[in-house]
């Protein structure tokens, strides 16, 4: 899976994203693949936007994304006035969890400055039209629960609950579960 | 989770009120739509307008209309109103739910009402509005379809009349975020 995790954590860079009326957008946002030089501006705003700086995650991401043209993978920015604004990440993943071929959205920042522009909405739109291109017809992510905001934000662009249901344990508590089974057995 | 009676009346008018917020609707207009006593949506438009989702308009022409942020206001804003969702404490309990499946039980239903709860945080009236002009561009696709086949059919087949567009339909539709 394609570190869906990471979206509860920068997700709230967009919350405000949603109450932009068509024709508000102003000066243009242009989207495009995100360029090597482009990574200073973005781990700029993912700083700013989740309070933590990540060096060896955006390091991580640069190796693996840093060739936009790869297959299956999508890093794509939003440019006002020559100035990174945001940026969104996805991947197209396929056959995992018995799911056809998906593209999944993980991580999406827009900078604080440029709310309220459709930026976020113009960045989910790049990369739906990316996934396109690459084939799969069906866009996914995933989000903290208590996140609602940028669920709204998801929902208002006609995103719903998708047919997988997410689940977890606590590791600690897995392990008492499985020792209270080999007891019964 | 269980929606009493009154939240889903509020529920229905707030919508109402949402598609147009220049426009006053009356209560017994919304009454008739859902069928309901006028007496006792009365109460549930009370409490919508106490709360600073609708505001009262006095008057010939008078009636109600939206003053929330459609974009702001989820459906958990409106339900919050009318349900209390607060766990029941321990002393109030019915002994069958203290008991081991009784515990077991409830935990799968706070599982089931959270994903509800955060379901229901989620959506806002904009997304709803938007929702429902899509139910209605399919409704209104099945009837041109319908009177299309009613057509091919002859002269004498029974015409079906085109369903007069609705108030909803006259107003714009919210635009995307």
């Amino acid at each position: 899976m394609a570190r869906p995790g990471a979206m509860s954590d920068q997700a709230s860079a967009i919350e405000d994203d949603a109450g932009l009326l068509p024709g508000e957008v102003d000066p243009p946002i242009v989207v495009r693949p995100a360029r090597p030089a482009d990574l200073p501006e973005v781990i700029a705003i993912d700083t700013i936007v989740t309070g933590l700086e990540k060096s060896e995650y955006w390091s991580a991401i640069e190796r693996r994304y840093g060739n936009a043209e790869r297959a299956g993978r999508g890093f794509l920015v939003a440019e006002v006035e020559g100035e990174v604004a945001g940026f969104v990440l996805g991947e197209v993943r396929d056959w995992e969890f018995g799911s056809p071929p998906c593209g999944w959205v993980f991580a999406i920042d827009v900078h604080p400055r440029f709310r309220l522009a459709g930026v976020g909405t113009r960045l989910v739109a790049g990369m739906a039209d990316w996934f396109r291109r690459e084939g799969v017809a069906t866009m996914r992510t995933i989000l903290a629960r208590d996140n609602t905001l940028i669920l709204s934000f998801f929902r208002s662009l006609g995103m719903t609950t998708g047919p997988f249901i997410p689940l977890e344990i606590d590791l600690a508590r897995m392990e008492m579960v499985l020792h209270d089974r080999e007891s019964v057995a | 989770m269980r929606l009493q009676k009154n939240t889903l009346l509020a529920l229905y008018s707030v919508l109402e009120f949402a598609f147009d917020s220049s426009r006053h609707i009356s209560a017994s207009e919304i009454a008739q739509k859902y069928e309901v006593s006028p007496h006792h949506l009365a109460k549930v438009l009370s409490e919508l307008a106490r709360s600073g989702y609708v505001e009262s308009v006095r008057g010939v022409g008078g009636g109600y209309r939206f003053a929330g942020n459609a974009r702001r206001v989820t459906l958990m804003d409106i339900i919050l109103l009318f349900e209390d969702f607060t766990p029941e404490p321990a002393d109030r309990r019915e002994s069958a739910e203290e008991t081991p499946v009784g515990l077991a039980l409830a935990s799968v239903m706070r599982e089931i009402d959270e994903i509800a709860k955060a379901t229901l945080s989620s959506i806002t009236l904009a997304t709803m509005l938007q929702w429902i002009d899509r139910h209605q561009a399919a409704h209104r696709g099945t009837r041109v379809h319908e009177q299309g086949a009613a057509k091919a059919a002859g002269p004498r087949a029974p015409a079906r009349t085109a369903e007069r567009a609705s108030r909803r339909e006259e107003v714009a539709p919210v635009p995307d975020a």
